[in-house]
């Protein structure tokens, strides 16, 4: 089953350049629905309580102790339908993206697409490494191939960033292998190593390079100066992949990889992990406020949004985990949609200054709406989802320290400054005679970004299905991790906050 | 009447077939060279050399399957103890003829030159004279005697069961490829000047070698790699001599495998030799001297290894950091590979120094003997094809190997642009590509054997490498042409089928490297 959902987008990755090029757009979004349903069925199946099911495993190279062996938990099938829902809609969204070429834009995608869910489903710590690394050779290739200007810099950069990382990791990998090979027979699946006795400093070295490998891949400050690059020469489509799905993986590692293979390191190191993730928060809004450039923007909001996810993870409790679970999934989708409507605006106004546009509102008001609704949900307005999940993060950092909790509510008032201050320059204004016949969004476009859309009010006032997955997963790995906590039950925390919401 | 009677000496035939198969074609090409009319060379020395490499290989194969049946331990010392035939020797033996097919059909490529082949006529007519012109007509057939004698010295070193030998070897390996570099066609004196570079600093070094095997046979009273181990283990006095001995030995093969800082000849030789040279020469000659390395490091001085290993550690270190840097700064594509190589050496070294005690492998544990052979394996198809590629893009001038006529080749010709990258992305280790998992044995082994502040170093190196790697793959993609560039010619068969077949060995190593591995594994260790 989850064997077949990764090879779906594979095979379709793999046939498209025999195909003719005007074939590929259609079997490409053809087979990104395919995914979608084989995602949606997966969750269909998934039982909530059963931890780590649906498992496969095949020996791949017996002399490395390496399976292929993939399963999905709680985290993976939040992830895996994200992916899956997000690969369709900027397929959809970006239509004159890949005109270029589109034998080699569509094959990328749908490459990146496979190796991303290969990454989700994978529980065998080298073969996570291998589809995590690969993940980056698609993503080359659809920064520098396909954007503005200076792109094929930004994708050098990109993938140096990203490989030194990998690199790291590798180091921490191997590690693994010998402190394994030490204590019997050597194995890379994950419920093998968690069963590994890993003396303390050994632990803490390897636990360094798993976290600087997800820290770079996130990103976390100081090491996501690739990130505002990237974001601003790749096609606003590329970005969305980017950001809303290959860098969950960082914080998707660690949870799964940090947290889960070394307990103890984990919370050795928090007091640095929960520093960094403040500065992030902070540092991320305020240079978002700084831009001028749309998508470099929205690109820098996102690293305030992953200090928060981190901080949520590093917290060490069932609030904080579920909320930043929850953060994963609410930050892909509002994130997209930013992406995308900001897309279409760059697009009718040929250039992606904010200083440059200005008065767009009268005449393209769905547009207007679009981006204003996109918006408020990255700065958190109550009703839409973002909300709960930054909220639940905030409840836990309040929780684990009062300093903690206040810097990171500086990161939502800054958010408000970025995104109205953005809109009201984008929007509002006196509408010169220029803008004044840019035509309002189209149908395929407001289809596009409809579900995200969508699923941004309905999990805003209904996130009870998203924390039935998350929650039993968080706790599973807090007490695998050895941390307790008694906050108000599950269920009964998820109903509050409903409530709380209700009542506004 | 004397009383010591003449012992007849064995020869093992049937496990030495391969070394003698490549031997006798090498004569017979010498012959044929002296017998068969001209016109009827070319096809009588490449059907030649053909049929032999493929009849090594098969009686290869036949070798490693009877390998358990002929003696204790897989294997037997043979000859009178001078060739050591055992699991790994079988190995690297297949590994150099393979890379020997494909050295062969580069060599025989002829449609990408109109016609004539890629080598000049006389090597001592001067270019421009009337000797070029009088010669430029005839078929240049000495290459593929002298090839073979290079894959038969290549075969010989590393199975080499005393030092003797294993100096013989490194000549006979040596000799003919020194020749070999002096003979292209086009850019004469850049080649002319390639072989005697390496020729005085093979020379050179080959007196290294020599005066190590002295001295050792000083300390040991011997030339056997068996009996120097023993002494090794057993003698505790002044080792003054042995430890001279270890390192004038070393200079000789780190020169043979382009280590820093014996790599000065690397890039130079790279650059001037025919591309097909090349692209033989720098994965075969690596397999076999590395093959000796590892038997000279592994059986001889085995016991000792605290002596070698620290020095292994410092060469690696910045083998790998000048290979890494220096290519960054590279403007031609076969400069860039040559520092690449060096680099690459750096890596292997990593695996090398990554020798324990068996009792301290885990059961199943890779050992570092397994890392250093599939790495030399993935390492050598990926060079191969790539040098191989190199040949195919020109411009009137014949190959195009400055960087900047690469440009823009991902538009003009996106298939062997791809795979060009595909090699490429090998040699960096990114996943999915048997490059990858070559790098995962060395640092793993190294790792193991706790010597992790080399694995730290190789990381660092491998994300400079990285750099240059991706800088290259940039150019071809995402760089737009500008002004005289270069096109991709269309080769025949011979250079398309080696570089389809590299190209299918680096992904299919990369996804499925199991039964390789397990190869390696069966091949077992050295015997003594």
């Amino acid at each position: 089953m989850l064997t077949i959902l990764i090879l779906v987008p594979l095979v379709g990755a793999l046939a498209i350049p025999f195909l003719p090029a005007a074939s590929a757009k259609s079997i490409a979004i053809g087979t990104a629905a395919g995914t979608l349903g084989l995602a949606v069925a997966v969750a269909v199946l998934f039982e909530t309580d059963e931890g780590m099911q649906m498992t496969e495993q095949v020996d791949w190279i017996g002399a490395f102790g390496v399976h292929y062996a993939v399963g999905v938990d709680g985290l993976g099938l939040l992830m895996v339908l994200l992916t899956a829902v997000i690969v369709p809609v900027v397929l959809v969204a970006g239509w004159h993206e890949g005109d270029e070429a589109p034998r080699s834009y569509y094959a990328w995608v749908l490459a990146m697409e496979a190796l991303s869910l290969a990454v989700f489903l994978a529980t065998d710590v080298f073969l996570f490494y291998v589809v995590f690394e690969a993940t980056l050779i698609p993503a080359y290739f659809l920064i520098g191939g396909f954007g503005r200007e200076g792109r094929s810099a930004a994708a050098v950069k990109f993938l140096m960033f990203q490989l030194a990382g990998g690199l790291v990791l590798l180091a921490s990998v191997i590690g693994l292998y010998v402190v394994s090979a030490e204590q019997g027979r050597a194995s890379y699946l994950l419920s093998d190593l968690e069963q590994l006795d890993i003396s303390t400093e050994a632990g803490r070295w390897l636990f360094l390079g798993f976290f600087i490998a997800f820290a770079i891949k996130a990103p976390l400050f100081p090491v996501h100066t690739w990130l505002a690059d990237t974001a601003e020469k790749a096609t606003p489509g590329t970005s969305v992949l980017l950001v809303c799905v290959l860098d969950k993986i960082g914080t998707f590692g660690m949870l799964r990889f940090c947290l889960g293979l070394f307990p103890e390191a984990s919370q050795w190191a928090t007091p640095v992990v929960v520093t960094l993730a403040l500065i992030s928060i902070v540092y991320g809004a305020l240079l978002a406020i700084a831009q001028d450039d749309l998508l470099r923007l929205i690109g820098l909001t996102s690293l305030s949004h992953f200090g928060f996810i981190t901080l949520g993870i590093f917290v060490f409790s069932t609030q904080g985990g579920s909320g930043a679970i929850l953060y994963m999934v609410n930050h892909g989708i509002g994130t997209a949609a930013l992406f995308l409507v900001a897309g279409y605006i760059i697009r009718r106004r040929g250039t992606a200054l904010i200083s440059e546009m200005g008065g767009l509102e009268k005449a393209t008001p769905i547009l207007a709406g679009l981006l204003l609704v996109a918006g408020l949900a990255t700065l958190g307005l109550p009703g839409l989802s973002p909300f709960i999940s930054e909220f639940l993060v905030l409840l836990a950092a309040f929780d684990y320290a009062w300093w903690v909790g206040a810097v990171a509510v500086l990161g939502i008032v800054l958010a408000a400054i970025y995104v109205l201050w953005m809109y009201q320059r984008v929007m509002t204004g006196p509408t010169p005679p220029t803008v004044e016949d840019t035509p309002d969004a189209l149908p395929r476009e407001i289809l596009a970004v409809a579900p995200l859309m969508v699923a941004l009010v309905a999990f805003g006032f209904f996130p009870q299905p998203l924390l039935d997955i998350s929650n039993p997963y968080t706790e599973d790995l807090l007490s695998h991790v050895g941390v307790q906590d008694d906050p108000p039950t599950v269920s009964r925390l998820g109903a509050h906050v409903f409530d709380q919401e209700g009542g506004e | 009447m004397s009383d010591v009677d003449f012992v007849k000496p064995t020869i093992e035939y049937a496990e030495l077939s391969p070394l003698l198969i490549v031997f006798g074609v090498a004569a017979l090409g010498v012959v044929v060279e002296a017998f068969v009319a001209r016109e009827r060379r070319h096809v009588v020395q490449v059907s030649l050399a053909f049929v032999g490499v493929l009849a090594a290989l098969a009686a290869t194969v036949l070798v490693g399957l009877d390998l358990a049946d002929v003696g204790p331990g897989q294997g037997l010392v043979g000859a009178e103890g001078s060739v050591v035939v055992d699991g790994p020797t079988v190995y690297l033996w297949g590994l150099v003829l393979v890379f020997a097919l494909g050295g062969v059909a580069l060599f025989a490529e002829r449609r990408l030159e109109a016609g004539v082949s890629v080598f000049a006529g006389q090597a001592a007519a001067l270019p421009g004279t009337e000797a070029e012109r009088r010669s430029s007509g005839l078929a240049h057939t000495e290459v593929y005697p002298l090839v073979m004698f290079a894959v038969a010295g290549m075969m010989l070193f590393p199975a080499a069961g005393d030092l003797l030998t294993m100096f013989v070897a490194l000549e006979v390996l040596s000799l003919p490829l020194y020749l070999l570099c002096g003979l292209a066609r086009r850019r004469r004196l850049l080649s002319q000047e390639a072989a005697l570079k390496y020729f005085l600093l093979g020379a050179f070094s080959s007196g290294f070698f020599l005066y190590g095997v002295a001295l050792v046979y000083g300390y040991a009273g011997s030339m056997d790699l068996d009996v120097i181990h023993s002494a090794v283990l057993n003698r505790t006095d002044d080792r003054t001599l042995l430890l001279l001995g270890i390192a004038m030995l070393s200079v000789g093969l780190l020169f043979k495998v382009g280590a820093v800082p014996f790599h000065a000849w690397t890039p130079d030789v790279y650059q001037g030799a025919p591309t097909a040279v090349t692209a033989f020469m720098s994965a075969a000659t690596k397999v076999a001297a590395f093959g000796a390395i590892l038997r000279l490091y592994y059986v001889g001085f085995g016991a000792n290894r605290w002596d070698w290993q620290p020095m292994l550690w410092v060469v690696a270190i910045i083998t790998m950091l000048v290979g890494a840097v220096l290519a960054v700064v590279q403007s031609d594509v076969k400069r860039m590979l040559a520092y690449s190589s060096v680099a690459h050496t750096g890596f292997i070294l990593t695996g090398v120094l990554g020798l324990q005690a068996t009792g301290a492998l885990g059961e199943g544990e890779v050992t570092s003997l397994q890392a250093v052979l599939f790495y030399l394996t993935t390492y050598g198809f990926a060079t191969v094809g790539a040098f191989a590629l190199v040949t195919l893009v020109r411009d009137a001038n014949g190959e195009a190997t400055a960087s900047a006529k690469w440009a823009g080749l991902g538009r003009r010709s996106p298939l062997v642009a791809g795979v060009f990258a595909l090699f490429l992305l090998s040699m960096a280790g990114i996943p999915l590509t048997a490059g990858f998992v070559g790098k995962w044995a060395v640092f793993t082994v190294a790792m193991s054997a706790g010597a992790w502040p080399v694995v730290l170093v190789a990381i660092a190196s491998s994300i400079i490498a990285i750099f240059f790697y991706i800088k290259f793959v940039r150019l071809m993609f995402f760089v737009d042409a500008e002004g005289d560039v270069a096109e991709v010619s269309v080769p025949s068969p011979l250079t398309s089928v080696t570089i389809g077949v590299c190209a299918l060995v680096t992904i299919g190593l990369g996804l499925v490297p199991g039964p390789v591995l397990d190869l390696v594994a069966h091949a077992g260790d050295f015997i003594r």
